[in-house]
C-alpha cells in the first residue's frame, strides 16, 4: 500500500557517505579540468588566477546568500522569492547606518540581523503561515507580492539612485599575481562562519531538531509536541536573519539599489538547486560551483553574459539532479 | 462530434452563454475608443493586451495545473519574431504573429516535453519556466542577430494599414485589433475546454494518474496546452511591438512579463475562462491611477511627488490580498457563489 | 483462453520488496480474488499490472500483449481498466463529466449517452450532477467503478471497491459484477478485505503476504490452508462482512 501515496516519482536514489563524495569528487575534478584547460588555452595566465579567486570569493558570498534560502525551502517548502528582497532592504539598512551615523558597516549587522529576523517572523506568522497547506503557487504568490512591496517601497521612498557603504581601508590584497579585496576576503570568511553557525544550530540544539523534524514530516511532528507553526515562523526567521547578515556583508563591494536583491535571488536559487535544498554546506559548495562557473563562462565565452552558463548549469541540474549535486536530505 | 455535458471544471453550467457573452461584450466594446479620450485608450488598449497575456498563462497553469513563472519566454519570442520579420525582411505583422505563434509553440513544447520527460514538479517546474525565460533574455541581449540590447524600433509607415497593423496616434484601429484577438482568445479557449483534449486536460490536472489509468496520455495533453498557452501569450508579445513600436530583451522576455502574464488570472480567477480578462480590467488602469496621484499629489503624500514604484506596490497588495483572502479571485468568487 | 498472465513480476522500494516474484494467469471469464494482510504488495501488484509502476523484473501478458512497463495510459487502452482503493476522482469536475471522460478516451459518439447508462447501472444516478471532490466515499467508490466500466474493459481490476459501502449496497454491486462477466466475458481480479464477497465472487484466490505468493486455489482450498489460516490469525476478517 506504500505506493499508493507516492505514485510514478522516481525513487529517491539514497547516496551514501561513499556516493556524496564521490559526486563531490566529480565536481572538483570537473572544475579542476576546466580551470586547467583555461590555463592552456588563454594567453594570460593571471587571467584565469584571476577568474579563480573572484569566482572563489563571489562564490562564498552566492553560499552565503543562499543558506538562507536553502532552509526556508527545504523546511517550509516555500519558493521565497522575497529573499533578494531581504537582502536588498539589509543593504539599505547598513547604508542608511553608515550614512547617518557614521559606523563601521560591520557594525550595522547589530541591527540588520535582530530587524530581519523580526520581520520574517512577522511575515510567516501573519501572511505565510495561512497559506501553509495550500497549492504551493500560493505562498510563491505572496512571497513575490512581499519582494515587489519591498523592492518598489525602498524605489518611492529612497529613489533609484546607486548608494554604497565603503569598508574603511578596503584595499585589493595581492594574492598570486592577482588580486583580492580585503571585503570580498572578509565576506568569505563570514559565509564559512555562517554555514557552520547554522549547521550547529540544526544539529546541536533542541531547536535545531525541531526543525529538522518538522522539515521531514510536520504531521509527526505535531503530534509529538512541536509548535509547528512557531517553528515555520522560526525558521523562516532565521532564513531571513541570514539574508540579513549577508545583506550587510555584500554591501561594502555590491552597489545598492532597489533592485539590487533580484539577481541574487535568482543566482540563490540556482546554488540551492545545486546544494540540495535544506542543505546548508551543500549551499557553500554549490555556491562555489556556480561562482567558479560564472567566472570560467566569462573567460571561455568573452561576449556572453556570464550568467547564461549559470542558468545552463542550473537547468541541467533541475533535470537531472533535482534533489542536489550532493545528495542531502533527499 | 457529441457536445456532452457541461464545461469540465466549471460545475457543468453556463456553455453556450459564455459565447454569446463574447459577442455581446465585443458589441459594447467597439464604439469604446470613439468615446474614450486618448488617454484613457491607451488604458483600454493596455488592459487588453494584459488579458491576452492573462488567458494565455491560465491556459497552461490554471486549466493545466502547470504553473509557469516563465510565460515572458512566449511573450517575448512572439514580440521578437514579429519585430524582426518586419525590421530586417519587411514582412506583415499578422505574417510576423502567425510564425511567432508556431515558434513559441515549438518552444513551449521543448520545455514541456523535458520537463515531463525529467518529472519536474512544482516548485521546480516553475523555477525550470523560469530559467528558460531568462535564458532567452541573456540570449536576445548578447546576440547580433536581434540588434543586443539595444532591440528594435518599428519603422513608421506613411498613412495607416490594416495589413501592416500600424495606425496614426489614437486612432481607434489598435483596440480594435487587440480587441478581435482577446475574443478570439476566450473562444478559443472556450473551444478548447469544451473538446475532447480540454476534458482530458482538466482530468490530468485534477488526477494524472486517474487519468493514465483511463487511457489519457498526460504527457500528450499536457505538451498540447503548453503549445496553445504559448502560442497566445505569443500573439500579445507581438501585439505588443506594434503598439508601442519598440522591443528590448528586458520588455520582451524579463521577469517582470512573466509577473504581469500571472496577475491577471491571480486577480480575477486562476482556472475560469473569464478570470483573466477581469483581472486585467482591475490591473489595466491601477499605474495610471497612481500615476495620476503622485503628478498632483495630496498633502499627505507630497513628498512622494514623481517618484516611481506605487503602482507595483498596489499591484502587490493586491497580490497578497487576493491570494490570502479570495484565493479563486474576484471572478471565481463570484460564479463560486452563484452556482451556491 | 488466457486473458492475463503476469509472470515472475518484483519491485522493490529503497530495498523493500513490495512484490517479490508474483505469477499467476487468469482465463477470461473468470474472477480471481486476491487477499492477503495489508502491506501484502496488493495495490503495488496492480499497479504494476496496469503500468502506473514499472516492474523491476518480470512480464506482465494481457491479450497475448506484452504489456510490461507500458505507461498506464497504453495498458488502459490495450483493455485493463482499473479502480483505485485510494479514490482519485476529477475532483472539479461531476460525476457525470467524470464518466464522460471515461467514456472519451474510446470513442467520441455516444458518449455521453454510454457515460449516462454506467451511471445508471451502477446507482451514481442521485448523484449525477454533483461535484465528484464532495460525494461521501461510498459514492466515490462507485464513481471508481463507474470511470473503469465506461472504459469498456476486458479486464477490470477492482481495488477494495466492497468496503466503504454496507451490505445492502454490496449486493446490487456484486450482481452487475457477474452480470457483466455472464453476459460480456468480462474478466475481473478483485482486492477486497469483506472475506465473505470475495469467497461468494471469486473461482479462484491467490493469497498474497510480504509481496510473495502465500497460496492459490479454489476459495474452499485456500480457507482450509494452514499457511493462509496462520497469516489472518488473529485479523478475524474471515468472519467479517
Amino acid at each position: 500500500m506504500t505506493a499508493e501515496a507516492r505514485p510514478v516519482v522516481p525513487e529517491p536514489r539514497w547516496g551514501g557517505r561513499s556516493l556524496t563524495a564521490a559526486r563531490a569528487a566529480a565536481v572538483l575534478i570537473a572544475l579542476i579540468a576546466a580551470v586547467t584547460v583555461a590555463y592552456a588555452t588563454q594567453g594570460q595566465p593571471v587571467v584565469v588566477t584571476q577568474a579563480v579567486i573572484t569566482g572563489i570569493l563571489t562564490g562564498g558570498v552566492y553560499g552565503l546568500v543562499a543558506m538562507g534560502l536553502t532552509l526556508i525551502f527545504g523546511v517550509l517548502d516555500i519558493v521565497n522569492f522575497a529573499h533578494g528582497a531581504f537582502l536588498a532592504l539589509a543593504m539599505f539598512v547598513t547604508f542608511g547606518l553608515v550614512a547617518a551615523l557614521g559606523v563601521h558597516p560591520y557594525a550595522a549587522l547589530a541591527v540588520s540581523v535582530p530587524l530581519l529576523f523580526a520581520l520574517g517572523w512577522v511575515l510567516q506568522y501573519g501572511l505565510l503561515n495561512r497559506a501553509m497547506g495550500g497549492p504551493l503557487q500560493n505562498q510563491l504568490l505572496i512571497t513575490l507580492g512581499i519582494s515587489l512591496l519591498i523592492e518598489n517601497a525602498l524605489l518611492l521612498f529612497l529613489g533609484a539612485n546607486p548608494r554604497s557603504a565603503p569598508l574603511p581601508g578596503d584595499r585589493a590584497l595581492p594574492v598570486l599575481g592577482a588580486v583580492a579585496d580585503t571585503s570580498r576576503v572578509l565576506a568569505f570568511a563570514a559565509a564559512l562562519a555562517l554555514a557552520g553557525a547554522l549547521w550547529l544550530i540544526l544539529t546541536r540544539t533542541r531547536v535545531g531538531t525541531a526543525i529538522r523534524a518538522v522539515a521531514a514530516d510536520p504531521r509527526g511532528a505535531e503530534h509529538v509536541g512541536v509548535d509547528v507553526r512557531r517553528i515555520y515562523a522560526l525558521t523562516f526567521a532565521l532564513g531571513t536573519a541570514c539574508a540579513g547578515a549577508a545583506g550587510t556583508l555584500v554591501a561594502p563591494f555590491a552597489t545598492i539599489e532597489p533592485t539590487t536583491g533580484q539577481l541574487f535571488t535568482i543566482v540563490a536559487f540556482v546554488v540551492v538547486v545545486l546544494g540540495g535544498m535544506g542543505n546548508v554546506p551543500g549551499a557553500l559548495a554549490g555556491g562555489l560551483v556556480i561562482g567558479l562557473t560564472e567566472q570560467l563562462g566569462g573567460v571561455f565565452l568573452p561576449g556572453q553574459s556570464p550568467m547564461l552558463p549559470v542558468f545552463v548549469v542550473f537547468v541541467l541540474a533541475l533535470f537531472l539532479r533535482p534533489q542536489g549535486l550532493f545528495g542531502g536530505n533527499g | 462530434m457529441t457536445r456532452p455535458g457541461g464545461l469540465p471544471g466549471l460545475g457543468g453550467r453556463g456553455t453556450r452563454r459564455n459565447l454569446l457573452l463574447i459577442a455581446l461584450l465585443c458589441a459594447v466594446m467597439i464604439p469604446l475608443p470613439l468615446v474614450l479620450p486618448p488617454a484613457q485608450q491607451a488604458v483600454a488598449v493596455r488592459v487588453l493586451i494584459f488579458a491576452l497575456m492573462g488567458l494565455g498563462w491560465n491556459l497552461m497553469s490554471g486549466f493545466g495545473g502547470m504553473f509557469s513563472f516563465g510565460h515572458a519566454a512566449y511573450f517575448g519570442i512572439g514580440a521578437y519574431t514579429g519585430a524582426w520579420l518586419l525590421v530586417e525582411r519587411g514582412v506583415s505583422p499578422w505574417i510576423g504573429m502567425l510564425a511567432g505563434a508556431a515558434l513559441a509553440a515549438a518552444f513551449g513544447l521543448l520545455i514541456g516535453f523535458l520537463s515531463f520527460r525529467y518529472k519536474l514538479r512544482g516548485a521546480y517546474f516553475a523555477l525550470a519556466t523560469f530559467a528558460f525565460a531568462e535564458m532567452l533574455r541573456l540570449i536576445a541581449t548578447n546576440s547580433d542577430l536581434v540588434n543586443r540590447a539595444q532591440g528594435y524600433n518599428v519603422p513608421l509607415i506613411q498613412g495607416s494599414s490594416l495589413w501592416m497593423l500600424q495606425f496614426p496616434l489614437g486612432s481607434p484601429g489598435y483596440f480594435w485589433v487587440a480587441l478581435a484577438l482577446v475574443a478570439a482568445a476566450v473562444a478559443v479557449t472556450w473551444l478548447f475546454l469544451r473538446s475532447r483534449a480540454g476534458r482530458f486536460t482538466i482530468a490530468v490536472r485534477d488526477d494524472e494518474t486517474a487519468a493514465e489509468s483511463l487511457g489519457v496520455s498526460a504527457m500528450r495533453y499536457k505538451l498540447l496546452t503548453m503549445a496553445l498557452s504559448a502560442a497566445i501569450t505569443s500573439v500579445a508579445g507581438a501585439f505588443y511591438v506594434q503598439y508601442y513600436m519598440f522591443v528590448d530583451p528586458d520588455l520582451a522576455f524579463g521577469a517582470n512579463v512573466s509577473i504581469q502574464a500571472i496577475l491577471p488570472a491571480v486577480i480575477g480567477g486562476v482556472g475560469t475562462l473569464w478570470g483573466p480578462v477581469v483581472g486585467a480590467v482591475v490591473l489595466g488602469p491601477l499605474s495610471d491611477v497612481t500615476a495620476t496621484l503622485l503628478r498632483n499629489p495630496p498633502e499627505a503624500l507630497s513628498m512622494l511627488a514623481g517618484r516611481a514604484g506605487l503602482d507595483v506596490m498596489l499591484y502587490a497588495a493586491l497580490l497578497i490580498v487576493m491570494v490570502l483572502a479570495l484565493p479563486k479571485g474576484l471572478y471565481g468568487t463570484l460564479a463560486e457563489r452563484r452556482r451556491g | 483462453m488466457t486473458v492475463l498472465e503476469v509472470n515472475d513480476v518484483r519491485k522493490a522500494f529503497r530495498g523493500l520488496h513490495a512484490v517479490d516474484g508474483v505469477s499467476f494467469t487468469v482465463e477470461r471469464g473468470a474472477i480471481l480474488g486476491v487477499i492477503g494482510p495489508n502491506g501484502a504488495g496488493k495495490t503495488t501488484l496492480f499497479d504494476l499490472i496496469g503500468g502506473t509502476l514499472r516492474p523491476d523484473a518480470g512480464r506482465v501478458v494481457l491479450d497475448g500483449r506484452d504489456v510490461t512497463g507500458s505507461p498506464a495510459h497504453r495498458v488502459a487502452r490495450a483493455g485493463l481498466a482499473r479502480t483505485f482503493q485510494l479514490m482519485r476522482p476529477f475532483a472539479s469536475m461531476t460525476v457525470r463529466e467524470n464518466v464522460c471522460v471515461a467514456a472519451l478516451t474510446r470513442d467520441r459518439a455516444g458518449a455521453d449517452e454510454r457515460a449516462d447508462a454506467v451511471i445508471a447501472r451502477v446507482g451514481l444516478e442521485p448523484w449525477r450532477d454533483t461535484r465528484a471532490g464532495e460525494l461521501p466515499t461510498a459514492g466515490r467508490k462507485r464513481l471508481e467503478l463507474a470511470r473503469a466500466l465506461a472504459t469498456r474493459p476486458h479486464v477490470l481490476l477492482l481495488d477494495e471497491v466492497l468496503s466503504g459501502l454496507v451490505p445492502a449496497e454490496r449486493e446490487p454491486l456484486l450482481e452487475l459484477l457477474t452480470g457483466l462477466r455472464d453476459a460480456e466475458g468480462l474478466t475481473l481480479v478483485l482486492i477486497e478485505h469483506i472475506m465473505a464477497a470475495v469467497m461468494r465472487l471469486s473461482d479462484r484466490v491467490l493469497v498474497l503476504d510480504q509481496g510473495r505468493v502465500l497460496a492459490t486455489g479454489t476459495p474452499e482450498e485456500v480457507t482450509r490452508d494452514p499457511r493462509v489460516i496462520e497469516v489472518y490469525l488473529g485479523e478475524e476478517r474471515f468472519d467479517d462482512g
